[in-house]
Protein backbone atom coordinates (compact mmCIF):
# COMPACT_ATOMS: atom_id res chain seq x y z
CA UNK A 1 0.00 0.00 0.00
CA UNK A 2 1.54 3.54 -0.97
CA UNK A 3 2.59 5.85 1.96
CA UNK A 4 0.01 8.12 1.64
CA UNK A 5 -2.42 5.67 1.90
CA UNK A 6 -1.09 4.24 5.03
CA UNK A 7 -0.55 7.73 6.84
CA UNK A 8 -4.52 8.05 5.50
CA UNK A 9 -5.45 5.01 7.51
CA UNK A 10 -3.41 6.04 10.51
CA UNK A 11 -5.37 9.18 10.96
CA UNK A 12 -8.56 7.17 10.36
CA UNK A 13 -7.74 5.03 13.16
CA UNK A 14 -6.59 7.89 15.75
CA UNK A 15 -9.69 9.93 14.78
CA UNK A 16 -11.93 7.05 15.50
CA UNK A 17 -10.19 5.71 18.87
CA UNK A 18 -10.48 9.64 19.88
CA UNK A 19 -14.42 9.34 19.27
CA UNK A 20 -14.15 6.11 21.33
CA UNK A 21 -12.31 7.35 24.66
CA UNK A 22 -13.20 11.27 24.96
CA UNK A 23 -16.54 11.12 26.16
CA UNK A 24 -15.40 8.48 28.31
CA UNK A 25 -12.84 10.55 29.86
CA UNK A 26 -15.10 13.70 30.04
CA UNK A 27 -17.42 11.26 32.17
CA UNK A 28 -14.39 10.43 34.09
CA UNK A 29 -13.20 14.11 34.76
CA UNK A 30 -17.11 15.13 35.79
CA UNK A 31 -16.40 12.93 38.77
CA UNK A 32 -14.12 15.83 40.46
CA UNK A 33 -15.98 18.33 39.81
CA UNK A 34 -16.97 20.77 42.67
CA UNK A 35 -19.62 22.67 41.31
CA UNK A 36 -23.24 20.56 41.54
CA UNK A 37 -24.06 22.10 37.73
CA UNK A 38 -22.65 19.68 35.19
CA UNK A 39 -21.37 22.50 33.07
CA UNK A 40 -18.21 21.93 30.46
CA UNK A 41 -15.27 22.66 30.40
CA UNK A 42 -14.92 22.04 34.43
CA UNK A 43 -14.25 25.11 36.99
CA UNK A 44 -13.03 23.56 39.88
CA UNK A 45 -11.86 20.36 41.12
CA UNK A 46 -12.51 18.01 43.88
CA UNK A 47 -12.65 14.52 45.92
CA UNK A 48 -15.81 15.45 48.16
CA UNK A 49 -18.12 13.22 46.04
CA UNK A 50 -16.47 10.03 46.85
CA UNK A 51 -17.20 10.60 50.20
CA UNK A 52 -20.05 11.80 49.97
CA UNK A 53 -21.32 8.34 47.58
CA UNK A 54 -19.49 6.23 49.83
CA UNK A 55 -21.48 7.38 53.10
CA UNK A 56 -24.41 7.32 50.85
CA UNK A 57 -26.87 4.62 52.43
CA UNK A 58 -28.74 3.86 48.76
CA UNK A 59 -25.29 3.78 46.74
CA UNK A 60 -23.95 1.41 49.66
CA UNK A 61 -27.33 -0.90 48.99
CA UNK A 62 -27.05 -1.08 45.78
CA UNK A 63 -23.47 -1.33 45.21
CA UNK A 64 -23.74 -4.62 47.93
CA UNK A 65 -26.90 -6.00 45.31
CA UNK A 66 -24.68 -5.75 42.42
CA UNK A 67 -21.89 -7.09 43.66
CA UNK A 68 -24.15 -10.20 45.16
CA UNK A 69 -25.87 -10.90 41.91
CA UNK A 70 -22.25 -10.70 40.05
CA UNK A 71 -20.69 -12.85 42.26
CA UNK A 72 -23.59 -15.62 42.37
CA UNK A 73 -24.20 -15.35 38.71
CA UNK A 74 -20.42 -15.44 37.55
CA UNK A 75 -20.53 -18.69 39.91
CA UNK A 76 -23.39 -20.13 38.03
CA UNK A 77 -21.81 -19.34 34.83
CA UNK A 78 -18.88 -20.96 35.23
CA UNK A 79 -20.03 -23.88 36.30
CA UNK A 80 -22.86 -24.10 33.51
CA UNK A 81 -20.58 -22.56 30.85
CA UNK A 82 -17.39 -24.82 31.41
CA UNK A 83 -19.06 -28.00 31.32
CA UNK A 84 -21.55 -27.18 28.09
CA UNK A 85 -17.90 -25.63 26.15
CA UNK A 86 -16.17 -29.40 27.36
CA UNK A 87 -19.19 -31.25 26.22
CA UNK A 88 -19.26 -29.58 22.63
CA UNK A 89 -15.86 -29.47 22.34
CA UNK A 90 -14.85 -32.67 23.00
CA UNK A 91 -17.90 -34.98 21.83
CA UNK A 92 -19.80 -34.97 18.21
CA UNK A 93 -23.61 -36.11 18.88
CA UNK A 94 -27.08 -35.49 17.83
CA UNK A 95 -28.47 -31.98 18.34
CA UNK A 96 -24.75 -30.45 19.06
CA UNK A 97 -25.12 -27.68 16.98
CA UNK A 98 -28.45 -26.72 18.18
CA UNK A 99 -27.44 -26.52 21.45
CA UNK A 100 -24.33 -24.22 20.55
CA UNK A 101 -27.47 -22.25 19.02
CA UNK A 102 -29.63 -22.40 22.06
CA UNK A 103 -26.24 -20.80 23.96
CA UNK A 104 -25.68 -18.51 21.73
CA UNK A 105 -28.97 -17.22 21.81
CA UNK A 106 -28.99 -14.59 25.09
CA UNK A 107 -26.45 -12.68 23.13
CA UNK A 108 -27.93 -12.56 19.63
CA UNK A 109 -31.42 -11.89 20.62
CA UNK A 110 -32.15 -8.06 22.23
CA UNK A 111 -31.62 -8.21 26.01
CA UNK A 112 -34.87 -6.38 26.20
CA UNK A 113 -36.73 -9.72 24.64
CA UNK A 114 -34.55 -11.73 27.41
CA UNK A 115 -35.65 -9.24 29.78
CA UNK A 116 -39.28 -9.52 29.25
CA UNK A 117 -39.74 -13.25 28.34
CA UNK A 118 -38.03 -13.84 32.18
CA UNK A 119 -40.50 -11.30 33.51
CA UNK A 120 -43.62 -13.04 31.99
CA UNK A 121 -42.35 -16.69 32.87
CA UNK A 122 -42.18 -15.51 36.58
CA UNK A 123 -45.17 -13.86 36.65
CA UNK A 124 -46.94 -16.89 35.34
CA UNK A 125 -45.12 -18.96 37.28
CA UNK A 126 -46.17 -16.74 40.57
CA UNK A 127 -42.10 -16.54 41.36
CA UNK A 128 -42.15 -12.95 42.88
CA UNK A 129 -39.30 -11.15 41.79
CA UNK A 130 -36.09 -11.01 44.46
CA UNK A 131 -32.30 -11.40 44.24
CA UNK A 132 -32.86 -14.52 42.65
CA UNK A 133 -34.42 -13.69 39.82
CA UNK A 134 -31.93 -11.05 39.12
CA UNK A 135 -29.39 -13.59 39.11
CA UNK A 136 -30.94 -15.93 37.05
CA UNK A 137 -31.46 -13.20 34.35
CA UNK A 138 -27.79 -12.29 34.28
CA UNK A 139 -26.68 -16.10 34.06
CA UNK A 140 -28.28 -16.37 30.87
CA UNK A 141 -26.14 -13.99 29.45
CA UNK A 142 -22.98 -14.66 31.95
CA UNK A 143 -23.26 -18.40 30.67
CA UNK A 144 -22.42 -17.16 27.29
CA UNK A 145 -19.23 -15.72 27.92
CA UNK A 146 -17.84 -17.95 30.16
CA UNK A 147 -18.79 -20.77 27.44
CA UNK A 148 -17.20 -18.59 24.52
CA UNK A 149 -14.11 -18.44 26.21
CA UNK A 150 -13.59 -21.88 27.46
CA UNK A 151 -15.15 -23.10 24.00
CA UNK A 152 -12.08 -20.99 22.21
CA UNK A 153 -9.21 -22.44 24.43
CA UNK A 154 -10.54 -26.22 23.99
CA UNK A 155 -10.78 -25.93 20.32
CA UNK A 156 -6.78 -24.74 20.47
CA UNK A 157 -5.78 -27.68 22.76
CA UNK A 158 -5.46 -31.40 21.21
CA UNK A 159 -7.44 -33.72 22.58
CA UNK A 160 -5.00 -35.99 22.45
CA UNK A 161 -3.20 -34.47 25.58
CA UNK A 162 -6.49 -36.10 27.32
CA UNK A 163 -5.64 -39.54 25.61
CA UNK A 164 -1.85 -39.63 26.13
CA UNK A 165 -2.80 -38.74 29.75
CA UNK A 166 -5.05 -41.84 30.05
CA UNK A 167 -2.27 -44.04 28.03
CA UNK A 168 0.28 -42.81 31.22
CA UNK A 169 -1.85 -44.76 33.44
CA UNK A 170 -4.42 -41.39 34.92
CA UNK A 171 -7.59 -41.71 35.88
CA UNK A 172 -10.63 -39.08 35.00
CA UNK A 173 -9.55 -37.21 38.45
CA UNK A 174 -5.89 -37.03 37.68
CA UNK A 175 -6.20 -36.22 34.05
CA UNK A 176 -8.58 -33.66 34.72
CA UNK A 177 -6.25 -32.20 38.06
CA UNK A 178 -2.83 -32.16 35.72
CA UNK A 179 -3.82 -31.94 32.19
CA UNK A 180 -7.50 -30.53 31.67
CA UNK A 181 -7.42 -27.62 34.68
CA UNK A 182 -3.81 -26.42 33.70
CA UNK A 183 -5.26 -25.73 29.87
CA UNK A 184 -8.54 -24.24 31.62
CA UNK A 185 -7.62 -22.53 34.71
CA UNK A 186 -6.88 -18.89 32.83
CA UNK A 187 -9.91 -19.21 30.65
CA UNK A 188 -12.08 -19.80 33.00
CA UNK A 189 -10.58 -16.70 35.48
CA UNK A 190 -10.89 -14.88 32.11
CA UNK A 191 -14.18 -15.81 31.44
CA UNK A 192 -15.40 -15.52 34.59
CA UNK A 193 -14.20 -11.72 35.24
CA UNK A 194 -16.10 -10.67 31.69
CA UNK A 195 -19.09 -12.30 33.18
CA UNK A 196 -19.11 -10.29 36.66
CA UNK A 197 -17.86 -6.78 34.33
CA UNK A 198 -20.72 -8.10 32.07
CA UNK A 199 -23.42 -8.62 35.47
CA UNK A 200 -22.15 -5.39 37.29
CA UNK A 201 -23.50 -3.19 34.97
CA UNK A 202 -26.01 -4.77 33.05
CA UNK A 203 -29.41 -2.79 33.23
CA UNK A 204 -31.75 -3.61 30.42
CA UNK A 205 -32.24 -7.48 31.74
CA UNK A 206 -32.50 -5.98 35.68
CA UNK A 207 -35.02 -3.58 34.57
CA UNK A 208 -37.65 -6.59 34.09
CA UNK A 209 -36.09 -8.80 36.78
CA UNK A 210 -35.47 -6.41 39.71
CA UNK A 211 -38.94 -4.85 40.73
CA UNK A 212 -38.45 -2.54 43.13
CA UNK A 213 -34.86 -4.04 43.87
CA UNK A 214 -32.16 -1.13 43.44
CA UNK A 215 -28.87 -2.69 41.81
CA UNK A 216 -26.11 -0.24 41.03
CA UNK A 217 -26.78 0.00 37.49
CA UNK A 218 -30.27 1.15 38.27
CA UNK A 219 -29.77 3.29 40.88
CA UNK A 220 -27.65 5.18 37.85
CA UNK A 221 -30.52 5.03 35.27
CA UNK A 222 -32.64 6.16 37.67
CA UNK A 223 -31.04 9.34 38.96
CA UNK A 224 -30.00 10.40 35.62
CA UNK A 225 -33.49 10.36 34.60
CA UNK A 226 -34.78 12.67 37.18
CA UNK A 227 -31.52 15.02 37.50
CA UNK A 228 -30.89 14.00 41.06
CA UNK A 229 -28.10 13.92 42.90
CA UNK A 230 -25.69 14.01 40.19
CA UNK A 231 -22.55 14.45 41.72
CA UNK A 232 -23.02 11.79 43.58
CA UNK A 233 -23.51 9.84 40.87
CA UNK A 234 -20.80 10.97 38.97
CA UNK A 235 -18.50 9.75 41.53
CA UNK A 236 -20.23 6.36 41.53
CA UNK A 237 -20.00 6.02 37.68
CA UNK A 238 -16.19 6.97 38.10
CA UNK A 239 -15.71 3.86 40.31
CA UNK A 240 -17.97 1.56 37.77
CA UNK A 241 -15.40 2.38 35.24
CA UNK A 242 -12.93 1.86 36.79
CA UNK A 243 -13.86 -1.39 38.67
CA UNK A 244 -14.83 -2.84 35.12
CA UNK A 245 -11.70 -2.24 33.41
CA UNK A 246 -9.74 -4.18 36.09
CA UNK A 247 -11.37 -7.33 34.99
CA UNK A 248 -11.18 -6.48 31.68
CA UNK A 249 -7.47 -5.85 31.60
CA UNK A 250 -6.84 -9.42 33.47
CA UNK A 251 -9.04 -11.49 31.41
CA UNK A 252 -7.12 -9.98 28.25
CA UNK A 253 -3.96 -10.39 29.75
CA UNK A 254 -4.69 -14.21 30.48
CA UNK A 255 -6.15 -15.25 27.25
CA UNK A 256 -5.28 -12.18 24.33
CA UNK A 257 -8.54 -12.84 23.72
CA UNK A 258 -11.96 -10.22 23.54
CA UNK A 259 -13.88 -12.68 25.41
CA UNK A 260 -17.07 -11.89 22.70
CA UNK A 261 -15.90 -13.74 19.90
CA UNK A 262 -14.13 -17.04 19.93
CA UNK A 263 -11.10 -16.56 17.74
CA UNK A 264 -9.49 -19.31 16.36
CA UNK B 1 2.21 -36.07 39.72
CA UNK B 2 2.06 -36.27 43.69
CA UNK B 3 -1.00 -38.73 42.73
CA UNK B 4 0.67 -41.72 41.59
CA UNK B 5 1.61 -41.64 45.55
CA UNK B 6 -1.65 -42.60 46.18
CA UNK B 7 -1.01 -46.27 44.92
CA UNK B 8 -0.47 -46.94 48.27
CA UNK B 9 -4.43 -47.41 48.81
CA UNK B 10 -4.91 -49.56 46.10
CA UNK B 11 -8.92 -50.27 47.07
CA UNK B 12 -9.35 -46.35 45.88
CA UNK B 13 -7.34 -46.23 42.96
CA UNK B 14 -8.50 -48.84 41.49
CA UNK B 15 -12.23 -47.72 42.10
CA UNK B 16 -11.35 -44.63 40.54
CA UNK B 17 -9.45 -46.53 37.82
CA UNK B 18 -12.59 -48.55 36.84
CA UNK B 19 -14.83 -45.46 37.08
CA UNK B 20 -12.58 -43.20 34.73
CA UNK B 21 -12.28 -46.41 32.70
CA UNK B 22 -16.04 -46.97 32.46
CA UNK B 23 -16.90 -43.01 31.69
CA UNK B 24 -14.32 -43.45 28.74
CA UNK B 25 -16.26 -46.33 27.44
CA UNK B 26 -19.32 -44.57 27.76
CA UNK B 27 -18.80 -40.81 26.39
CA UNK B 28 -22.65 -40.53 25.85
CA UNK B 29 -22.49 -40.65 29.33
CA UNK B 30 -19.74 -38.15 30.11
CA UNK B 31 -21.38 -35.89 27.59
CA UNK B 32 -24.79 -36.08 29.33
CA UNK B 33 -23.04 -35.39 32.68
CA UNK B 34 -21.60 -31.85 31.28
CA UNK B 35 -24.67 -31.37 29.12
CA UNK B 36 -27.84 -31.55 31.41
CA UNK B 37 -27.19 -28.79 33.82
CA UNK B 38 -26.86 -25.84 30.99
CA UNK B 39 -29.03 -27.15 28.88
CA UNK B 40 -31.89 -27.94 31.53
CA UNK B 41 -31.46 -25.06 32.93
CA UNK B 42 -31.86 -23.24 29.22
CA UNK B 43 -34.08 -25.16 28.03
CA UNK B 44 -36.73 -24.85 30.75
CA UNK B 45 -35.75 -21.24 32.35
CA UNK B 46 -35.18 -19.69 28.64
CA UNK B 47 -36.78 -21.35 26.01
CA UNK B 48 -39.52 -22.00 28.74
CA UNK B 49 -39.64 -18.04 29.09
CA UNK B 50 -39.09 -17.39 25.42
CA UNK B 51 -42.39 -19.38 25.00
CA UNK B 52 -44.40 -17.91 27.87
CA UNK B 53 -43.62 -14.56 26.24
CA UNK B 54 -45.06 -15.79 22.86
CA UNK B 55 -48.00 -17.17 24.32
CA UNK B 56 -48.85 -14.26 26.00
CA UNK B 57 -49.32 -12.33 23.03
CA UNK B 58 -52.55 -13.57 22.39
CA UNK B 59 -54.00 -13.09 25.54
CA UNK B 60 -55.14 -9.74 26.82
CA UNK B 61 -55.91 -7.68 30.15
CA UNK B 62 -59.15 -7.13 31.32
CA UNK B 63 -59.65 -3.59 31.45
CA UNK B 64 -61.45 -3.51 34.84
CA UNK B 65 -59.13 -5.79 36.90
CA UNK B 66 -56.14 -5.54 35.45
CA UNK B 67 -55.28 -8.66 35.22
CA UNK B 68 -54.49 -11.08 32.63
CA UNK B 69 -56.90 -13.21 30.66
CA UNK B 70 -56.47 -16.39 29.41
CA UNK B 71 -58.59 -16.08 26.01
CA UNK B 72 -57.09 -16.24 22.89
CA UNK B 73 -57.39 -13.31 21.22
CA UNK B 74 -55.74 -11.58 17.85
CA UNK B 75 -56.78 -7.78 19.68
CA UNK B 76 -53.46 -7.16 20.17
CA UNK B 77 -51.84 -7.55 16.88
CA UNK B 78 -55.33 -6.02 15.46
CA UNK B 79 -54.31 -2.72 17.88
CA UNK B 80 -50.70 -2.56 16.42
CA UNK B 81 -51.85 -3.00 12.79
CA UNK B 82 -54.45 -0.66 12.49
CA UNK B 83 -52.91 2.25 14.66
CA UNK B 84 -49.76 4.05 12.65
CA UNK B 85 -48.48 5.08 15.72
CA UNK B 86 -46.86 1.73 16.38
CA UNK B 87 -46.07 1.43 12.61
CA UNK B 88 -43.94 5.16 12.96
CA UNK B 89 -42.39 3.57 15.60
CA UNK B 90 -41.42 0.34 14.26
CA UNK B 91 -40.27 1.94 11.37
CA UNK B 92 -38.05 4.57 13.03
CA UNK B 93 -36.73 1.38 15.44
CA UNK B 94 -35.75 -0.78 12.79
CA UNK B 95 -34.36 2.35 10.03
CA UNK B 96 -31.79 4.14 13.24
CA UNK B 97 -30.95 0.02 13.43
CA UNK B 98 -29.99 -0.28 9.65
CA UNK B 99 -29.07 3.78 9.94
CA UNK B 100 -26.70 2.72 12.85
CA UNK B 101 -25.11 -0.54 11.39
CA UNK B 102 -24.14 1.40 8.23
CA UNK B 103 -22.60 4.26 9.95
CA UNK B 104 -20.79 1.48 12.21
CA UNK B 105 -19.25 -0.59 9.17
CA UNK B 106 -18.29 3.13 7.38
CA UNK B 107 -15.72 4.21 11.39
CA UNK B 108 -14.65 0.33 11.60
CA UNK B 109 -13.62 -0.92 8.44
CA UNK B 110 -10.88 1.77 7.66
CA UNK B 111 -9.76 1.14 11.65
CA UNK B 112 -10.11 -2.70 11.56
CA UNK B 113 -8.04 -2.75 8.24
CA UNK B 114 -5.21 -0.39 10.09
CA UNK B 115 -5.28 -2.96 12.94
CA UNK B 116 -5.17 -5.82 10.74
CA UNK B 117 -2.58 -5.01 7.86
CA UNK B 118 -0.73 -1.99 8.69
CA UNK B 119 0.43 -1.49 12.00
CA UNK B 120 3.15 -2.95 13.39
CA UNK B 121 2.40 -6.00 16.60
CA UNK B 122 2.56 -3.23 19.42
CA UNK B 123 0.56 -1.08 18.18
CA UNK B 124 -2.13 -3.04 16.83
CA UNK B 125 -2.30 -5.03 20.33
CA UNK B 126 -2.65 -1.61 21.88
CA UNK B 127 -5.54 -0.76 19.76
CA UNK B 128 -6.76 -4.00 20.66
CA UNK B 129 -6.72 -3.25 24.50
CA UNK B 130 -8.06 0.50 23.71
CA UNK B 131 -11.49 -1.03 21.66
CA UNK B 132 -11.90 -3.97 23.86
CA UNK B 133 -12.07 -1.56 27.18
CA UNK B 134 -14.85 0.70 25.79
CA UNK B 135 -17.27 -2.80 24.72
CA UNK B 136 -16.79 -4.05 28.01
CA UNK B 137 -17.09 -0.90 30.03
CA UNK B 138 -20.78 0.17 30.98
CA UNK B 139 -23.11 0.93 28.29
CA UNK B 140 -25.75 3.14 30.27
CA UNK B 141 -22.70 5.69 31.93
CA UNK B 142 -20.95 5.70 28.03
CA UNK B 143 -25.00 6.91 26.78
CA UNK B 144 -24.77 9.18 30.19
CA UNK B 145 -21.60 10.77 28.94
CA UNK B 146 -23.16 12.07 25.67
CA UNK B 147 -26.42 13.10 27.32
CA UNK B 148 -23.70 15.93 29.36
CA UNK B 149 -21.41 16.33 26.37
CA UNK B 150 -24.75 17.39 24.08
CA UNK B 151 -26.31 19.46 26.90
CA UNK B 152 -26.95 23.11 26.12
CA UNK B 153 -23.45 23.82 28.59
CA UNK B 154 -21.59 20.73 27.05
CA UNK B 155 -17.85 19.94 25.91
CA UNK B 156 -19.80 19.61 22.20
CA UNK B 157 -20.96 23.74 22.27
CA UNK B 158 -17.88 24.42 24.18
CA UNK B 159 -15.48 23.59 20.93
CA UNK B 160 -18.06 24.32 18.39
CA UNK B 161 -18.01 28.13 20.35
CA UNK B 162 -14.00 27.93 20.48
CA UNK B 163 -14.48 27.16 16.94
CA UNK B 164 -16.34 30.84 16.16
CA UNK B 165 -19.72 28.32 14.94
CA UNK B 166 -22.83 28.85 16.71
CA UNK B 167 -24.50 25.64 19.36
CA UNK B 168 -25.51 22.40 17.92
CA UNK B 169 -28.98 22.08 19.00
CA UNK B 170 -29.26 18.53 18.60
CA UNK B 171 -29.49 17.47 22.03
CA UNK B 172 -32.85 15.22 22.28
CA UNK B 173 -33.44 14.35 19.03
CA UNK B 174 -32.80 11.97 16.36
CA UNK B 175 -29.85 12.99 15.26
CA UNK B 176 -28.00 12.89 18.66
CA UNK B 177 -29.44 8.85 18.96
CA UNK B 178 -28.28 7.74 15.53
CA UNK B 179 -24.65 9.67 17.49
CA UNK B 180 -25.19 7.95 20.41
CA UNK B 181 -25.98 4.40 19.08
CA UNK B 182 -23.17 4.66 16.54
CA UNK B 183 -20.48 4.99 19.27
CA UNK B 184 -21.82 2.49 21.91
CA UNK B 185 -22.24 -0.38 19.39
CA UNK B 186 -19.60 0.94 17.54
CA UNK B 187 -16.58 -2.08 19.36
CA UNK B 188 -18.93 -4.37 18.68
CA UNK B 189 -18.20 -4.03 14.74
CA UNK B 190 -14.56 -3.51 14.76
CA UNK B 191 -13.71 -6.57 16.52
CA UNK B 192 -15.26 -9.31 14.20
CA UNK B 193 -14.04 -6.99 10.88
CA UNK B 194 -10.74 -7.12 12.44
CA UNK B 195 -10.55 -10.37 12.97
CA UNK B 196 -11.41 -11.69 9.40
CA UNK B 197 -9.62 -9.25 8.22
CA UNK B 198 -6.79 -10.37 10.25
CA UNK B 199 -7.22 -14.50 8.76
CA UNK B 200 -7.24 -12.86 4.54
CA UNK B 201 -3.58 -14.67 4.24
CA UNK B 202 -0.72 -12.55 2.68
CA UNK B 203 -0.22 -14.00 -0.05
CA UNK B 204 -3.78 -13.89 -1.93
CA UNK B 205 -2.74 -10.21 -2.04
CA UNK B 206 -0.06 -10.96 -3.74
CA UNK B 207 -1.73 -13.44 -5.83
CA UNK B 208 -4.06 -10.58 -6.71
CA UNK B 209 -1.10 -8.10 -7.87
CA UNK B 210 0.35 -10.78 -9.53
CA UNK B 211 -2.56 -11.42 -11.89
CA UNK B 212 -2.72 -7.70 -12.51
CA UNK B 213 -4.76 -6.00 -10.19
CA UNK B 214 -4.49 -2.79 -9.12
CA UNK B 215 -4.68 -1.85 -5.51
CA UNK B 216 -8.85 -1.28 -5.92
CA UNK B 217 -9.29 -3.96 -7.84
CA UNK B 218 -7.71 -6.27 -5.10
CA UNK B 219 -9.65 -4.21 -2.52
CA UNK B 220 -12.85 -5.02 -4.14
CA UNK B 221 -12.34 -8.51 -5.55
CA UNK B 222 -10.15 -10.00 -2.79
CA UNK B 223 -10.56 -8.48 0.50
CA UNK B 224 -14.04 -7.13 0.54
CA UNK B 225 -15.49 -10.14 -0.12
CA UNK B 226 -13.22 -12.47 2.42
CA UNK B 227 -13.80 -9.32 4.75
CA UNK B 228 -17.83 -9.40 4.18
CA UNK B 229 -18.70 -12.34 6.86
CA UNK B 230 -16.91 -10.59 9.56
CA UNK B 231 -18.69 -7.38 8.55
CA UNK B 232 -22.04 -9.54 9.05
CA UNK B 233 -20.77 -10.50 12.14
CA UNK B 234 -20.53 -7.30 13.63
CA UNK B 235 -23.46 -5.97 12.20
CA UNK B 236 -25.74 -9.07 14.05
CA UNK B 237 -24.47 -7.05 17.05
CA UNK B 238 -25.37 -3.34 16.19
CA UNK B 239 -28.67 -4.45 14.52
CA UNK B 240 -29.67 -6.35 17.20
CA UNK B 241 -28.57 -4.26 20.19
CA UNK B 242 -30.21 -1.04 18.44
CA UNK B 243 -33.75 -3.09 18.07
CA UNK B 244 -34.00 -3.92 21.49
CA UNK B 245 -32.77 -0.66 23.29
CA UNK B 246 -35.06 1.56 25.54
CA UNK B 247 -32.32 3.56 27.30
CA UNK B 248 -30.94 5.73 25.04
CA UNK B 249 -34.29 6.78 23.63
CA UNK B 250 -34.56 7.91 27.01
CA UNK B 251 -32.01 9.31 27.99
CA UNK B 252 -30.71 11.53 24.99
CA UNK B 253 -33.86 10.69 22.29
CA UNK B 254 -36.37 13.57 22.39
CA UNK B 255 -40.49 13.30 22.79
CA UNK B 256 -41.75 11.65 20.21
CA UNK B 257 -38.91 9.33 19.47
CA UNK B 258 -39.57 6.15 21.26
CA UNK B 259 -38.60 2.78 20.20
CA UNK B 260 -40.12 -0.33 20.47
CA UNK B 261 -38.45 -0.89 23.74
CA UNK B 262 -39.71 2.63 25.31
CA UNK B 263 -43.62 1.27 24.43
CA UNK B 264 -42.52 -2.31 25.51
CA UNK B 265 -40.96 -1.20 28.73
CA UNK B 266 -44.34 1.28 29.51
CA UNK B 267 -46.54 -1.43 28.97
CA UNK B 268 -44.83 -3.58 31.09
CA UNK B 269 -43.76 -1.65 33.96
CA UNK B 270 -46.67 1.67 34.05
CA UNK B 271 -49.53 -0.16 32.08
CA UNK B 272 -49.02 -4.00 33.52
CA UNK B 273 -50.32 -4.98 30.26
CA UNK B 274 -48.05 -8.01 29.27
CA UNK B 275 -49.73 -9.06 26.23
CA UNK B 276 -49.80 -6.28 24.31
CA UNK B 277 -46.11 -5.93 25.61
CA UNK B 278 -45.08 -9.19 24.24
CA UNK B 279 -47.51 -8.70 20.54
CA UNK B 280 -45.42 -5.76 19.84
CA UNK B 281 -41.68 -7.22 20.77
CA UNK B 282 -42.65 -9.88 18.13
CA UNK B 283 -41.60 -7.10 15.75
CA UNK B 284 -37.89 -6.89 16.86
CA UNK B 285 -37.69 -10.81 17.33
CA UNK B 286 -39.24 -11.78 13.75
CA UNK B 287 -36.67 -9.29 12.24
CA UNK B 288 -33.82 -10.79 14.17
CA UNK B 289 -35.00 -14.13 13.26
CA UNK B 290 -34.77 -13.32 9.36
CA UNK B 291 -31.70 -11.04 9.77
CA UNK B 292 -29.94 -14.41 11.32
CA UNK B 293 -31.03 -16.82 8.56
CA UNK B 294 -29.50 -14.25 6.21
CA UNK B 295 -26.35 -13.76 8.16
CA UNK B 296 -25.81 -17.19 8.22
CA UNK B 297 -26.18 -17.64 4.44
CA UNK B 298 -23.50 -14.94 4.18
CA UNK B 299 -21.01 -17.38 5.87
CA UNK B 300 -21.03 -14.79 9.21
CA UNK B 301 -21.75 -17.23 11.90
CA UNK B 302 -18.19 -18.76 10.85
CA UNK B 303 -16.63 -15.59 11.70
CA UNK B 304 -18.33 -15.33 15.14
Amino acid sequence: MSRGGRIALGAWAVLVLAFLWIPLLIIMAYAFNDSTIQTWPISGWTLHWFKEAWNDHEVRQSLWLSVKVGLIATGAALVLGSGAALAIARFRFFGRESISFLLLLPLALPGIITGMALNSFYVFGGISLSIWTIVIGHATFCVVVVYNNVLARLRRTSPSLIEASMDLGADGWQTFRFVTWPVLSTALVAGGLLAFALSFDEVIVTTFTAGAQTTLPIFILDNIQRGQQLPIVNAVVFVVIVLTVIPVIISQRLTHESGLLSSR
Amino acid sequence: MADLAEAGRPPIRAARLRLSAALWRRPWLKASLLLAPPVIAFAVIYLGSLAALFISAFWQVDSFTGKVVHTWTFDNFKTLWEDHTYWRIAGRTIGMAAAVTVTDAVLAFPLAYFMARVAPSRTRAAIFVLVLLPLWSSYLVRIYSWRTILAKNGALNWVLNGLGLPDANIAYTNWAMWIVFSYVWLPFMILPVYAALERIPQNYIEASGDLGARGWRTFRSVILPLALPGIVAGSIFTFSLTLGDFITPALVGGAGSSFIGNVVEEQIGINGNLPFAAAFATVPVVVMAVYLVIAKRLGAFEAL
